[in-house]
């Protein structure tokens, strides 16, 4: 096994121990992402200058007799819409094309003093907008396992770099799924904590009261660790939590004999594959086989998460959005600019691409006069009627499980003119962005064809260790996991 | 109320967001938004009469710190990032906003 295939925790602990440098760590991710990233095109920027600089100071550090923290020379991918001062963050995006921040997110901080080496900075769907990383102004990425297939979105290329080995952690955000589908498409761990969980400072805003930064890991533990250095109150982020953060390494026990798993046999019903509802029932039966008990449910108000989500989410876009443009930062049109208003129009009209642009003006119409209360007040009423579903859940189970999304990786451009027939995808995973609930992904087979299925757990509010926990196990008791794509 | 959308329904809204379409996005933009519209009118028949919307959810708790200056982003850094500023007097430059 090369140190590619290792997990984050036990390069961690080879570079505390002596037995690798730092700097030979990230020098095989930056070979590992040279090789591949051709044909993957996973990643916006790479800055090795930057990362072996700090790797050496970790070598130095250690060499020194420092104490190291809990990442110390594990190479780490960011999604290219969190900032790190000094590194260009584009969000994939036309108009960001030459931002460089002022500031550190303030993961960044955290991964950074924890001894984490950032390599460099993913492909996305603009805007973190889509659910296919086609919409990325760079091209978008391709999935490890089949070339020609989707690896999810809407960060797909930190699911990507994971899958192919570049990294053994990276970092995502999930505002409906963009953590845990692509995690699905790649065959790989991704873990949207709860709402509040970690801090936003410095992520690019897409829809404030969804957002949440998340990491992709190879196995539970992997994202477990990651979790425990991320999450956290930050006087930077009023929306972030006053919750005690758990080291959710204890946490993994094996051990599901005590585990209620809610089962929503009705919801999981129409348009899912048969493939993925054989892997689904295979997961269900594995844990029930480890000693968990399956519990029915019903979960009423979910089959309207979607036109919730997408009333809910492109409002909150459109408002966000304003501030591109063409005056503070980013992109500003070159043409005849007669007035501030035409520069404005003009400057978003060729600095967004067009997902982009359909939210904005979707999200624009929903809050305009006349339709405010029939779509979006609406909206938020049923969104408060899908959370009290589960919480009704959550008084008689510890977690909820689904697929993670209803079929496995399609090919690029199968969906790509047909926006609706996309938004449709996301049933699964735009209910735990909703409802502000921690979600996971994990491997759970692979169609016919070769491409991975996911499987999705969701937990009570600021219960991390649960799910992981449950996660785990699963992981325990089988090994797609630790399948690894041929490149 | 089955949701419509006509290309005047689209230009009103792309001047709201400031966005200048080309004749081809907003023929494309009335189709496909009025049929995400028509699906999303789905909601609009469940009964939620007496439920408190939800626009977060975790407001309950408090963010609150002692009102104390502290230090902000200099401005030679918050313009360094405009496409036209004027540095000597620490601005953001624009067109011209009234008149003529």
């Amino acid at each position: 096994m090369t140190v590619l295939d290792a997990t984050a925790t036990s390069v961690r602990d080879d570079i505390a121990a002596g037995r690798l440098s730092a700097a030979d760590a990230t020098r095989a991710a930056l070979d590992r992402i040279a090789s591949v990233n051709g044909a993957l095109n996973a990643f916006n920027l790479v800055d090795a200058d930057r990362a072996l600089g700090r790797a050496r100071e970790i070598d130095r550090r250690r060499a020194a007799g420092d104490t190291l923290g809990p990442l110390a020379g594990v190479p780490i991918a960011l999604k290219d819409n969190m900032d790190v001062r000094g590194m260009l963050t584009t969000a994939s995006s036309r108009i960001l094309r030459d931002f460089l921040p002022p500031f550190d997110a303030t993961v960044t901080r955290r991964l950074e003093a924890a001894g984490a080496i950032i390599v460099g900075k993913t492909n996305c769907d603009e805007f973190a907008m889509g659910s296919s990383n086609e919409n990325s102004a760079f091209g978008p990425v391709h999935n490890p396992w089949a070339l020609d297939r989707i690896p999810g979105g809407s960060s797909g290329g930190s699911a990507a770099a994971v899958a192919a080995r570049c990294v053994p952690l990276a970092l995502g955000s999930d505002t409906g799924g963009s953590i845990r589908q692509p995690a699905a498409c790649c065959g790989v761990v991704g873990l949207k904590p709860t709402y509040g969980r970690v801090s936003r400072y410095g992520l690019l805003a897409f829809a404030s009261s969804l957002d949440q930064i998340g990491p992709f890991a190879r196995t539970v533990a992997d994202a477990a660790l990651a979790l425990s250095v991320l999450a956290g109150a930050d006087p930077c982020d009023a929306t972030t939590a006053n919750e005690p953060v758990p080291d959710f390494a204890p946490a993994l026990t094996g051990t599901v004999d005590d585990i209620r798993i809610g089962v929503p046999r009705a919801f999981v019903t129409e348009g899912v594959d048969d493939q993925v509802r054989r892997a689904y029932e295979g997961a269900l039966d594995t844990l029930r086989g480890a000693g968990a008990t399956l519990v029915d449910i019903d979960l009423p108000h979910a089959k309207y998460a979607v036109p919730v989500y997408y009333l809910v989410c492109t409002a909150e876009a459109s408002s966000n959005l304003a501030r591109y443009d063409g005056v503070k930062y980013g992109y500003r049109s070159s043409g005849a600019n007669d007035s501030l208003k035409e520069m404005y129009s003009r400057t978003r009209d060729e600095g967004f691409g067009p997902e982009v642009k359909r939210r904005i003006m979707l999200g624009t119409y929903v809050l305009s006069a006349g339709y405010y209360d029939a779509f979006y007040l609406k909206a938020l009423q049923v969104r408060t009627l899908l959370r009290r579903d589960y919480d009704q859940a959550f008084e008689r189970v510890d977690v909820v499980a689904m697929p993670t999304m209803p079929t496995p990786p399609f090919r690029l451009g199968e969906k790509a003119s047909d926006p609706l027939q996309m938004y449709l995808g996301d049933i699964f995973t735009v209910s735990a962005n909703l409802a502000g609930l921690p979600g996971i992904s994990i491997p759970c087979g692979f169609s016919t064809e070769g491409l991975p299925i996911g499987f999705q757990l969701m937990g009570r509010m600021f219960d991390e260790a649960t799910l992981l926990r449950v996660a785990d196990a699963y992981e325990r008791a089988t090994d797609w996991h630790m399948r690894a794509p041929a490149l | 109320m089955p949701t419509t959308l006509t290309i005047a329904d689209v230009e009103r809204i792309a001047a709201l967001a400031q966005l200048e379409l080309t004749g081809e996005e907003k023929e494309l933009f009335t189709k496909q938004l009025a049929d995400i519209l028509h699906y999303a009118e789905q909601v609009q028949a469940i009964d939620t009469s007496g439920v408190p919307a939800t626009a977060y959810v975790n407001i309950s708790q408090r963010m609150e710190r002692e009102d104390e200056p502290r230090p902000s982003l200099p401005t030679d850094e918050a313009i360094a990032n405009a496409p036209d500023a004027a540095p000597e007097g620490g601005l953001f430059r624009v067109p011209r906003v009234i008149g003529g």
